[in-house]
C-alpha cells in the first residue's frame, strides 16, 4: 500500500430481502489508485460501489472513506458525499437544466458557493471533459459521450476525493466510449482515487493499479492487470476473462 | 310568431338579458372569488399532501391514500350538502359560499394529490440518486431536481382537473350561493324566461375558455427536450 487508504471497506455485507448480494467483501483503495471492478451481471459489483457512498446501506460491515465513518449515525451523509463522486451508467443528468446547471446545482447547494464561484467552477470542471462550448445545452442538446462527460463534470466540480464509476461506458455506442475514457484517463493522470467498474477491459488493462473480480457477492479474486488477465489462480476468472475476450 | 322568432325570444329576449345583466356580473364576480379560492387552496393542498406522501411514513400515507379516495370517490355535490346541512349539527353553521368553497377544495386537492404523486413517482430513480450522491439532501433534490420536472408533467392532466372541478362551483346554488349558475336561475323565476341562463352560458365561457387556453399555452411552454 503506498500511501494511506482512501477508501476502507471492511466485511461488507448486504442483503436485499433474502437474496444475498455480498457475501462480507473487504475493499481498501490507496490515494492515487485506480481499482477496476469485473464479474458477471448479478455479482455484486454495482451494490458494492453503491454500498461505498451509502447509496446502498451495507446491511453490516464498515465503510471509512477520506477518514469518515460513513455507517455512523452521526456522520452527515451529504456533507460526505461531497467527497465521493459518482458517475452512473445512465448519465442522470438534470433534463431540466443546462450542462452547467447540472455541474453547478451542489456547488451552490451543497458547498454553499455564491452563483458566480459556482459559474466559475462550473466552467472550469467543462472545460476539464472538454465541453466548455457546451455549457449552455440540455441534457436532450448532447450525445450520449457529452452527457457523460458532463456527468463526469459534475461530480469532479466538488473536488471529490475519490470516484465511483458504475460502467460508465455500457450506455454509449461504441463511437463515443472513447471520449470518456480519454476523460477517465486524464483524471487518472491528475491522481484521483478511483473505482471503476466496468466491462472496458483495454481501459483495465493500460489504466488500472489493480483488478477485482467478483463473482456471487465475494471478490474471487484480485491482482495487477496482468496477473488477473494474463494468468488468472481461480476457474470461474479464468472462465470470466475467456468469455469476455470471445466476444 | 314564427318558431324562430319564439327560439330568439326565448334564449336572447334582448329586454331580460339587460335587466339581469348586473345580477349576472355579480355572479360572475362571485364565481371567480370562488374559483380562484378553490384553485389556490386545492392545488396547494395537494401539493403539500403528496410531498407528505413522498416522505414515505406508512401510517401518514394510508391516512392520506384513504382521504384522496374518499373525496374522488363523492360526489361534489355530497359533499357541499354534508357540509352545508350537516355541520350546523356540531354548532359549526358554514354559509353556502364557505360550504362550496370547502368542498370543491377538498375533491380538487384529492385529485391534484393523486396528479402530483404520479408526478413525483415518475421521475426516474437514477435522478433522485444522482442529485443524492452530490450531497443535496432529501428535500433540496426534492425542490431542485424532482419536483420542477415531475410540475412540467402535471400540467395538462391539472389543468383538465382544475377546469371541471372549479365549474362545480356551479353546484353552489343549491346551497344559495349567488354565482352565476344562482343569479341566473333566479333571473329566469323572475322573469319567466330562459335568457338569462344564456347568459350564464356565455358567463362561464368568459370565464373558463380562457383557462383552457391558457392551459394549453402552459402545456406547450413547459415542454422541453429531453
Amino acid at each position: 500500500m503506498p500511501d494511506k487508504p482512501i477508501v476502507e471497506a471492511r466485511g461488507i455485507h448486504k442483503h436485499f430481502g433474502a437474496h444475498h448480494v455480498l457475501k462480507g467483501v473487504d475493499l481498501v483503495l490507496a490515494e492515487r489508485e485506480l481499482a477496476f471492478v469485473i464479474g458477471p451481471s448479478g455479482s455484486g459489483k454495482s451494490t458494492l460501489l453503491r454500498c461505498l457512498n451509502r447509496l446502498e446501506d451495507p446491511s453490516s460491515g464498515s465503510v471509512i472513506v477520506d477518514g469518515v465513518d460513513l455507517l455512523n449515525p452521526r456522520t452527515d451523509i451529504n456533507h460526505a458525499r461531497q467527497r465521493i463522486g459518482m458517475v452512473f451508467q445512465s448519465f442522470n443528468l438534470y433534463p431540466h437544466m443546462t450542462a452547467l446547471g447540472n455541474v453547478t446545482l451542489a456547488l451552490r447547494k451543497v458547498a454553499g458557493r455564491s452563483r458566480d464561484d459556482a459559474d466559475a467552477l462550473g466552467h472550469a470542471a467543462l472545460a476539464r471533459v472538454g465541453l466548455a462550448d457546451r455549457a449552455g445545452h440540455t441534457p436532450g442538446q448532447l450525445s450520449g459521450g457529452q452527457q457523460q462527460r458532463v456527468a463526469i463534470a459534475r461530480a469532479i466540480a466538488l473536488e471529490p476525493r475519490v470516484m465511483l464509476f458504475d460502467e460508465p461506458t455500457s450506455a454509449l455506442d461504441p463511437e463515443l466510449v472513447g471520449s470518456v475514457l480519454g476523460v477517465m484517463r486524464d483524471l487518472r493522470e491528475s491522481g484521483m482515487a478511483m473505482v471503476v467498474v466496468s466491462h472496458e477491459m483495454g481501459f483495465a488493462r493500460n489504466a488500472a493499479d489493480r483488478v477485482l473480480f467478483m463473482d456471487e457477492g465475494v471478490i474471487v479474486e484480485q491482482g495487477t492487470p496482468a496477473e488477473i488477465f494474463e494468468t488468472p489462480s481461480h476457474d470461474r476468472t479464468r472462465a470470466f476473462i475467456g468469455q469476455i475476450q470471445r466476444h | 310568431m314564427s318558431n324562430w322568432d319564439r327560439f330568439l325570444d326565448t334564449f336572447f329576449n334582448a329586454k331580460v338579458m339587460a335587466k339581469y345583466l348586473p345580477d349576472i356580473a355579480y355572479g360572475m364576480l362571485i364565481t371567480v372569488e370562488l374559483a380562484a379560492l378553490v384553485i389556490v387552496s386545492g392545488i396547494v393542498s395537494g401539493l403539500a399532501l403528496a410531498l407528505l406522501r413522498s416522505l414515505g411514513y406508512r401510517p401518514v400515507n394510508l391516512l392520506i391514500v384513504f382521504v384522496v379516495d374518499l373525496f374522488r370517490a363523492l360526489p361534489p355535490l355530497v359533499i357541499i350538502v354534508f357540509i352545508y346541512f350537516g355541520l350546523p349539527a356540531v354548532d359549526v353553521s358554514p354559509s353556502g359560499f364557505v360550504s362550496t368553497w370547502l368542498s370543491l377544495t377538498l375533491v380538487l386537492m384529492a385529485f391534484s394529490e393523486e396528479i402530483f404523486w404520479a408526478g413525483i413517482t415518475s421521475i426516474a430513480r437514477g435522478q433522485w440518486e444522482a442529485a443524492r450522491s452530490t450531497g443535496l439532501s432529501y428535500g433540496q433534490t426534492l425542490m431542485n431536481v424532482v419536483l420542477p420536472q415531475a410540475l412540467r408533467l402535471t400540467i395538462p392532466p391539472l389543468t383538465n382537473r382544475t377546469i371541471a372541478i372549479t365549474k362545480g362551483t356551479a353546484l353552489g346554488t343549491v346551497v344559495a350561493v349567488s354565482e352565476i349558475l344562482g343569479m341566473a336561475s333566479s333571473a329566469v323565476s323572475n322573469s319567466y324566461n330562459p335568457s338569462p341562463l344564456t347568459l350564464g352560458a356565455i358567463a362561464y365561457l368568459i370565464l373558463f375558455l380562457p383557462m383552457v387556453v391558457f392551459g394549453r399555452w402552459l402545456e406547450t411552454r413547459m415542454a422541453w427536450k429531453r
